[in-house]
Parts: C-alpha cells; sequence; structure tokens
C-alpha cells in the first residue's frame, strides 16, 4: 500500500492549475516547508507570498487579493486559519463571501506530535458555522489534489482541510470530485458508515470485515462536509439500521452533528459519531494516537453492532 | 514642509460647504437609525470629503471602474460619513440614508462590500480594513496599475495587532500606493487613548516600521489636500497622522468621548442642526 501526504496533494493541485489560472496566488504564513507551498514558490516564486508569522494578517491581505480579481490560496495551520485568525475568516472573507481558499494541513490528531496545541479538531465546526463557506475534506493525496483543482474552479470562499501524516491511497474514491457530492463505496443495507477525510480507510476497513461477518453495509465517503450531500444521507437514514459516523475531528460541530442533524429532522434513526470526545489530544505518533483516542476500524465496528443490536 | 494654501478660497469654501452638509446628513442618520457613531463620522467627515470631492479619481456611475482610486475605511464604525458622501457623490440615492441600520437596507451598520456601491470591503472588526487594503494594494502592483489605496483607520484601532502586521507587510512588498491615515482625536470607547493604551510617539512607530510619515490638522483641507501630493511621490507606503476633534463641527459633541457610539436625543439633534446650520 502507498502512502503520501494529503498537503503534497495540495499543492501538487495547484501547480496543476497553476498555468491555467494565472490570476492563483499562493500565500503561506511561515509554514511552506510544511504545507508544501515551498514546492509552488520554487515553481512561480512571483506568485507566492510569504506573509510571516501572520495569519490573521494573511487572511485579510487574501480578501483584499480576491477584491482585486485574484483567486489566492491562504495556506497555514488548521489551529491557525480558524482559531488565530477567525475573525478574519468570518468578517474577510466569509461575511462577503469572496473567492478566497484557504489551504489548511496538519488537522485533525495525526497531526501527531505537535500535541493538542497544533491538532485542529474544532475546525471543521469553526467554519460549518460560517454562513457562504465550503468545507472540502479529502481522503488521500490523490483526492486532495482533486480537491484543491475543484476548489479553484468554484467561485467562492473554501476550506480545504489536510493533515501531517502520510495516509494509504485508496483507489476507491479517486476520480469524480465534485462538491457536495457524497461517494457511495458499498451499497449494502444493513448499517451505513459515513466518513470524511482519512477515516475512509478505517471506515474500508470496517466495512470489509463487518462484510466477512455477513452484515451488509452502506459505505458513504464524504468528502464535502458542507455543502452536506442530505439525499445521500437520508437515504442511508431510510434504506438502513442506522449510522456510525467517522471524523478526524471533535465530534461536536463536525460531520457526525451534521449527519446527525439532517437525519433527526427527517427520518430519525441512530447516530454514533466517532471523533475526539470533547477531549483536547496529545503528543504521541499519529497511529498511536488513532488508537488511543478511539478512530480504528474496530471502533467502528462496536458502534456499528451497537445500533444493530438495538 | 507642507506648502500651504495652494488650494483656491473658493475650492476650499466649496469644500467646507459640502463638509458641512455631510455633518448634517451624519447627526440625521444617526438620530432617525437611534443607532449609530456620530462623534468619530463628525471628525473624521473633513478628510473624507477632502478625498472624495478633491483628491481621488473615481466615477460614481461606474463604481467598480478598475482606474480609480480605492477608499478603505477601516474604522468601520464610522458609516454615518461614507454613506453621506456615496449618497451625494451619486453611489445610490440620498433617501436611501433613510434606511440606515434597519432591517433590508444595504446601509449596515458597518461596511459591507457586497451591497453598497462605492465601499470597497468589509471593515469594522478593527483592523481589517488595513490588512485587506495592502492586499488589494500588492494586487493592483502585480497588474502594474497607477492608481492609491487610502485607508483610514481609527487611532484606537491601531491598538489591534493586525494594524502592525499589516504595517510590516506594506513595508516587505515596498506597497508606495498605500497612503493611510490614522485619525488622531485622542479618543476611544472607554477614554482617553493614552490612558487607554498609549500610542504616541505614534509617527515614530510608523516611520520604524518603514512607513513615510506626515503629521498634518484633519480639519484643514489645504494641509489634507497638499499633504495627500506629497504622500503620492513617496516611494514608500505612507502614514499621514490627521490631528483630529471627535465630534468636530457640534460643539457639545466636541471632544465629548460619549459621542463615540450614543445617538442624539430630539433636542440634541435640533440643537447639532441649527448649530450646523449657523456655522457656515
Amino acid at each position: 500500500m502507498e502512502f503520501k501526504h494529503t498537503r503534497q496533494g495540495y499543492v501538487d493541485g495547484l501547480l496543476e492549475l497553476a498555468e491555467e489560472y494565472p490570476e492563483l496566488l499562493v500565500l503561506d504564513a511561515d509554514v511552506a516547508k510544511a504545507t508544501k507551498t515551498v514546492d509552488f514558490e520554487a515553481a512561480y516564486p512571483k506568485r507566492f507570498f510569504n506573509c510571516g508569522v501572520q495569519e490573521q494578517n494573511m487572511l485579510s491581505v487574501a480578501a483584499g487579493l480576491a477584491l482585486e480579481g485574484y483567486i489566492p490560496f491562504a495556506s497555514t495551520f488548521g489551529v491557525f486559519a480558524t482559531c488565530r485568525a477567525g475573525d478574519q475568516l468570518r468578517n474577510s472573507i466569509a461575511y462577503p463571501k469572496l473567492n478566497v481558499k484557504v489551504g489548511a494541513t496538519h488537522c485533525g490528531i495525526t497531526t501527531g506530535g505537535d500535541g493538542a496545541s497544533h491538532q485542529a479538531n474544532e475546525d471543521i465546526a469553526i467554519v460549518r458555522s460560517l454562513p457562504n463557506m465550503t468545507i472540502l475534506v479529502p481522503g488521500d493525496y490523490e483526492e486532495a489534489k482533486q480537491a484543491t483543482i475543484a476548489a479553484a474552479k468554484f467561485v467562492g470562499p473554501v476550506y480545504l482541510r489536510f493533515g501531517r501524516d502520510k495516509y494509504p491511497l485508496i483507489p476507491e474514491i479517486h476520480g469524480g470530485f465534485t462538491i457536495g457530492k457524497a461517494k457511495v463505496l458499498k451499497q449494502g443495507n444493513d448499517i451505513s458508515i459515513i466518513t470524511t477525510g482519512i477515516m475512509v480507510d478505517e471506515g474500508l476497513k470496517a466495512a470489509n470485515s463487518l462484510e466477512s461477518e455477513g452484515v451488509s453495509v452502506r459505505l458513504i465517503h464524504m468528502p464535502t462536509v458542507k455543502p452536506i450531500d442530505k439525499e445521500v444521507v437520508l437515504n442511508a437514514a431510510k434504506e438502513t439500521k442506522g449510522i456510525v459516523t467517522a471524523e478526524e475531528h471533535s465530534i461536536i460541530g463536525g460531520l457526525g452533528e451534521a449527519v446527525a442533524g439532517i437525519v433527526a429532522e427527517e427520518a430519525p434513526c441512530m447516530v454514533h459519531r466517532i471523533g475526539m470526545q470533547d477531549v483536547f489530544g496529545e503528543s504521541g505518533q499519529a497511529g498511536e494516537l488513532m488508537d488511543k483516542f478511539g478512530f480504528r476500524a474496530k471502533n467502528i465496528i462496536e458502534k456499528a453492532r451497537k445500533i444493530m443490536r438495538n | 514642509m507642507l506648502k500651504l494654501g495652494s488650494m483656491e478660497k473658493e475650492k476650499t469654501d466649496l469644500l467646507k460647504e459640502k463638509a458641512n452638509g455631510i455633518r448634517k446628513d451624519i447627526v440625521t442618520m444617526v438620530h432617525r437609525a437611534n443607532s449609530g457613531h456620530v462623534g468619530g463620522s463628525l471628525g473624521a467627515t473633513d478628510l473624507i470629503v477632502a478625498l472624495y470631492y478633491q483628491i481621488m479619481k473615481h466615477r460614481p456611475s461606474q463604481p467598480d471602474w478598475n482606474e480609480r482610486d480605492r477608499f478603505i475605511l477601516s474604522k468601520g464604525h464610522c458609516t454615518p460619513v461614507i454613506y453621506a458622501v456615496l449618497a451625494d457623490c451619486g453611489y445610490f440615492p440620498k433617501s436611501e440614508l433613510e434606511t440606515f441600520r434597519r432591517p433590508g437596507s444595504h446601509l449596515q451598520g458597518h461596511p459591507y462590500q457586497p451591497k453598497t456601491p462605492g465601499i470597497e470591503a468589509c471593515t469594522g472588526t478593527l483592523g481589517l480594513g488595513i490588512s485587506t487594503g495592502v492586499g488589494m494594494a500588492l494586487g493592483a502592483k502585480l497588474r502594474g496599475d497607477n492608481h492609491y489605496y487610502y485607508i483610514l483607520c481609527g487611532d484606537g484601532e491601531i491598538q489591534e495587532g493586525q494594524a502592525w502586521e499589516a504595517a510590516m507587510f506594506a513595508n516587505k512588498y515596498k506597497l508606495d500606493n498605500v497612503i493611510g491615515f490614522v485619525d488622531r482625536n485622542y479618543l476611544q470607547t472607554d477614554g482617553n487613548s493614552e490612558d487607554i493604551m498609549p500610542l504616541d510617539p505614534l509617527a515614530s512607530k510608523w516611520e520604524s516600521f518603514g512607513w513615510k510619515t506626515y503629521t498634518m490638522d484633519g480639519h484643514n483641507f489645504e494641509q489634507i489636500v497638499d499633504t495627500v501630493e506629497l504622500a503620492q511621490k513617496d516611494t514608500q507606503p505612507v502614514m499621514i497622522i490627521a490631528n483630529t476633534t471627535k465630534g468636530k463641527g457640534v460643539s457639545f459633541m466636541e471632544n465629548e468621548v460619549n459621542w463615540h457610539g450614543t445617538p442624539p436625543t430630539k433636542d440634541d439633534f435640533e440643537n447639532a442642526i441649527k448649530e450646523l446650520e449657523n456655522g457656515i
């Protein structure tokens, strides 16, 4: 199995777009090596702007560039893009609905060793609550690249969420990336598993394992968390016994609550959420932390069984 | 040294007359809405009038004309003055000023760029406007455009760290198309700026961040016009410290911090209008 950085998918997407979109600019806030935008800088130095350790200024500058007709991709870590520069994201970008793309890396528990201060586990919740925002959470390198390309072609503010680690390539999710559309990977009818981002890998493992026990699984990958694919969620709610959501994010305000909100209003069923259980993370290797905080296939299976027993 | 008195008397009289009319609109709007920021708006009136009626290239009939100079109201709470000026210039009908801060109006409490013709950026949470302005100015430089970005900051506003981030950024990218102003009235919501969070020596702060500075009387039209003319020739970003009086033009509002965000009562309103009518 091949492993690659989703953040590399981001910059490779930008490089692929650069010639076709001369108005595309890339900004970074002194983490260009970490976000990988350093590759864009090397190829297009005049279209790259390192803002230094100034996330707030960077997002408002990006808004200014969008007002002048550019397509700025502002790149930094998820915690800085949403918490440190939350006002700028809200009032400079989301409120006027400007064509700014925020490329947020180092999101989720797999950020690892830097610890809780740098693990964005609430960024989706913050951005989801802002009107006008689109949120893309790709599942691997290839989808990260496709999401970046789709974001550039889409007019409006987009939050792109990437991790720090290398994640397995998942051929099942390659191709056909459309903003707002889920990818239904398995069409079973007993239980639904809805994942976003890199949790698609654990979702697949869980689904395969359940299938080997004779359980028919509906596996849905949701690379667009907002606007969410409501129809696919409702079908899952109506056609299976319940839904397990899995996201590398807090269970508060993310995919799980988005799904629960939809089904609660129109097709009530049980929804169990895999994610950070309202706690901060800690330092450790990505895999160790996924084990410790319950982000594994076995955790998904446990929830699925709980629903089916009900 | 500023060369003073270069403008003809007729011209300054005309600007004074304009400013007086705008001040009446400001007091009227805030009184009618029973909400809004009258003191800072009155204090910034002369500067904004000088920009829109004498200094800036702009086309009210074509708000998105690319060659226009841009004005960004970074002290976004002072919408009454910019709305009054934009309406008077013809960006939208003057009757719409009556809808200020009312549901359904495009005249929001703080500037909302997508809806209001002539408004260049969403500002109002402080520090955003100057950053957005330098971002726009960078965009113009990349294209080789020659217009200017006039950015008006409040003095209290630049206590925000973001303002100084923008200051560093403008210096790095040599944004000589940025001409900023600090509306230096020494008053902010809770009192005197030097008690709340001292800003002086203000000019040397900006100079140490790589900006050229000028200090002028923000109510003297000749000085405003001459200073901006000098600033346009500079090859670095410029910050002009405009010494102003908060509440300027209405005696009982001048230098009174309580007029920062308090709307005038009926009596205050009538007295203010009477004073402004006699004031010219």
